[in-house]
């Protein structure tokens, strides 16, 4: 039993990576206006999803000056935000992302190994 | 240069808070679309201050306000102040009032490089814009240190956030946690400025009180002394005691004590009105009664009263004024009598004048009364006391209420200071104490001093009857003064002694009627005597005129028979 244990876990594990693999995101980014930190998290939300996630994505712009009543509802203070709506839990993003690493933390995506 | 800053001084707009004291203490409310900080540690009303500011705005000042919550929720910050009165919810759906709960859960967040709080900016602005307002809280910002990383960037925001609240023209409160060594944990009041308010709690004597200190406020003056402040269930109120001057108009009318005598000892009239009595005395020399006769008097003339009790429950005087004759509930139906009843150690000093000015105000009573001060008084801090005491009475001068202390006094020895040694600001000092003698102990009553009025200096005997508190006069004679049973044995004795006395002289008189009697009855004999020997003499010389007449006749007739010639 003591002994069994190890393997389990690194077998669900694995089970588990594969299916991140699969799972298919939700995400919006909540920006405000077209100032220079919103163009460059834009840019490199893009890049992520693209290298990361190809095909099992979908990314909603936001711009809050817009629609600014959505601040409310979803709690934005901070700008740029990055919403993770799935896979669940919830998770916020924020900055211009363009600490990469930090990113894929917050998207439960591994970092790459260099 | 000293004339433009004065003009300047005048012109600075300010809004009223609306929150009792408050306004008078920053002599005219906080600056108008500025925005103030108000710090001070955990729950000592930051939250309650910034929301009754809000609250007021709404109801009295027109003035509708967004309360941004970044600890509390809507719901819970609703359920708070509806103790208080406040009803949030009403106000929220009359758009006056905006309630935003801003949710930051710092393990949700994930921070990746530069970022700004535009839309914490845009959400402010949205709730501003939505209902014209013109008041904003922000409670506790500081929370966004604890929820988002980077407080290099924070900081930077919260300066550009403070910037654009007062570009937008809103009177703003933004409530920070005290720091060690700063008036804020983060330092807030480096970018907060114009006006700067720190609440404390502090516990002294296992007493707690809060305080508010205006710190700093640009371009105004202000008090800048530590106020008491109270919460309960009307909000906050701040007694702006220590500003009190010597400015109370002298009121030439009296109001009898409800003892005639006692009056009588005043030169007939009693009290002035608007005057500080203390009534000092040991133990159960009836203080309360005197005070409960002052009361009743007052309710007789259809006055208000107001008892602060700090030793009995209101039934309890109830119950004890009854047994001397006096009813008091009568007057707390009719509603013209009202007691509070607290223990000293309820609250600090501080908090028992703040409550005492409320309740004060609150039921504008002419006459107080507050029995006994001694319960303030606990260790070393009869200074203090001295100093509530003068503020009080001073507070009640200015309202022209007749006010009646009463203290109890260890001993008999206190002649001339008062133990609380507050005799110099009372106007009519009576003073209470006890004379054992001969077994038995007696209260008396004498005035100390009574200014302006000419009174008595005699010692009255107090007597404590069914039918309320009696004077009368001690029995000062040959076997020097007397009281009690001394003074009624004395009196009977005196009694007797004339008793004796009236009877020896109705009996003299019993006498001399008698002697006057038996002479009459022997001057009535002597002269039945003396007409008795008047008859027979009368008798007698009738008898020698018939014989007379007869010797005579016979005389004549001898001589007609010897028919001489």
């Amino acid at each position: 039993m003591a002994d069994k244990n190890p393997i389990d876990s690194k077998e669900s594990y694995e089970h588990a990576l594969k299916n991140s693999q699969d799972q298919f995101y939700i995400l919006r980014l909540y920006v405000i206006g077209s100032s220079p930190q919103s163009i460059r998290a834009i840019s490199n939300i893009k890049n992520i999803c693209e290298e990361h996630l190809q095909g099992r994505y979908e990314l909603n712009v936001i711009d809050l000056h817009q629609q600014p009543q959505l601040a409310y509802g979803e709690q934005i203070i901070a700008s740029p935000t990055l919403i993770r709506e799935l896979p669940l839990p919830l998770r916020r993003i924020i900055g211009d992302m363009s600490n990469e690493d930090r990113v894929l933390v917050g998207l439960d995506l591994c970092p790459k190994i260099k | 240069m000293a004339n433009t800053a004065l003009k300047a001084r005048e012109k600075l707009p300010k809004s009223l808070t609306g929150i009792q004291g408050l306004d008078e203490i920053t002599e005219g409310g906080l600056p108008k679309g500025r925005p103030t900080l108000v710090c001070g540690s955990a729950g000592c009303g930051k939250t309650l201050l910034a929301m009754e500011f809000l609250v007021r705005g709404a109801t009295q000042f027109n003035e509708p306000g967004v309360f941004m919550a970044f600890e509390e929720t809507a719901k819970d910050l609703t359920q708070n102040v509806a103790s208080l009165g406040f009803d949030l919810d009403a106000l929220v759906a009359d758009k006056k009032i905006v309630l935003d709960f801003v949710y930051i859960e710092r393990s949700e967040i994930e921070e990746t490089g530069e970022y700004d709080l535009e839309g914490l900016f845009i959400r402010l602005g949205q709730s501003i814009d939505s209902i014209g307002a013109k008041r904003v809280v922000l409670d506790t910002i500081e929370s966004l240190f604890a929820g988002l990383p980077n407080p290099l960037i924070l900081r930077a925001e919260l300066r550009r956030l403070f910037r654009w609240l007062k570009e937008k023209g809103v009177t703003a409160i933004i409530t920070g946690e005290r720091g060690e060594e700063t008036l804020t944990r983060q330092g807030l009041e480096e970018y907060i400025s114009d006006c700067v308010i720190v609440l404390d709690h502090r516990v002294k004597d296992q007493t707690s009180s809060r305080r508010l200190r205006v710190v700093k406020y640009r371009g105004s003056t202000h008090g800048t002394n530590e106020y008491p402040f109270l919460i309960d269930e009307d909000g906050i109120s701040i007694v702006p005691v220590t500003s009190l001057g010597l400015g109370h108009n002298a009121s030439m009318d009296r109001i009898p004590s409800g003892i005639s005598r006692l009056d009588t000892m005043m030169g007939g009239k009693g009290f002035f009105r608007g005057s500080t009595v203390l009534i000092s005395g040991t133990a159960g020399t009836g203080k309360s009664s005197i005070c409960a006769h002052f009361v009743d008097a007052a309710c007789r003339r259809g006055e208000r009263a107001l008892y602060f009790s700090f030793e009995e429950s209101p039934s309890q005087i109830i119950r004890n004024m009854r047994s001397v004759g006096i009813d008091l509930e009568q007057w707390v139906k009719k509603g013209l009598l009202y007691f509070q009843a607290t223990r000293p150690a309820f609250a600090g000093l501080e908090m028992q004048l703040t409550m005492m000015h409320k309740a004060t105000i609150k039921f504008d009573p002419q006459v107080v009364i507050v029995d006994p001060l001694n319960g303030f008084i606990t260790g070393d801090n009869i200074i203090d006391v001295k100093s509530m005491l003068l503020r009080l009475a001073d507070f009640l001068k200015t309202k022209q209420i007749s006010s009646m202390f009463t203290q109890l006094m260890s001993s008999n020895v206190a002649h001339g200071t008062s133990e609380i040694a507050i005799s110099s600001m009372i106007d009519t000092w009576l003073v209470m104490h006890d004379i054992e003698i001969s077994g038995e102990r007696n209260r008396c009553l004498y005035i100390t001093k009574s200014r302006g009025m000419a009174h008595s200096n005699q010692v009255r005997e107090c007597l404590i009857t069914d039918h309320g508190v009696e004077l009368c006069e001690v029995y000062v004679g040959a076997g020097g003064v007397l009281t009690g049973s001394a003074r009624i044995a004395q009196e009977a004795q005196e009694l007797a002694l004339t008793l004796t006395r009236k009877q020896e002289v109705e009996r003299r008189q019993i006498e001399i009627e008698s002697r006057r009697k038996a002479l009459e009855a022997k001057v009535a004999a002597l002269r039945a005597e003396f007409g008795v020997q008047e008859a027979e003499l009368m008798k007698i010389i009738t008898q020698e005129q018939a014989q007379a007449s007869q010797l005579l006749t016979g005389r004549l007739e001898m001589g007609l028979s010897r028919s001489a010639d």
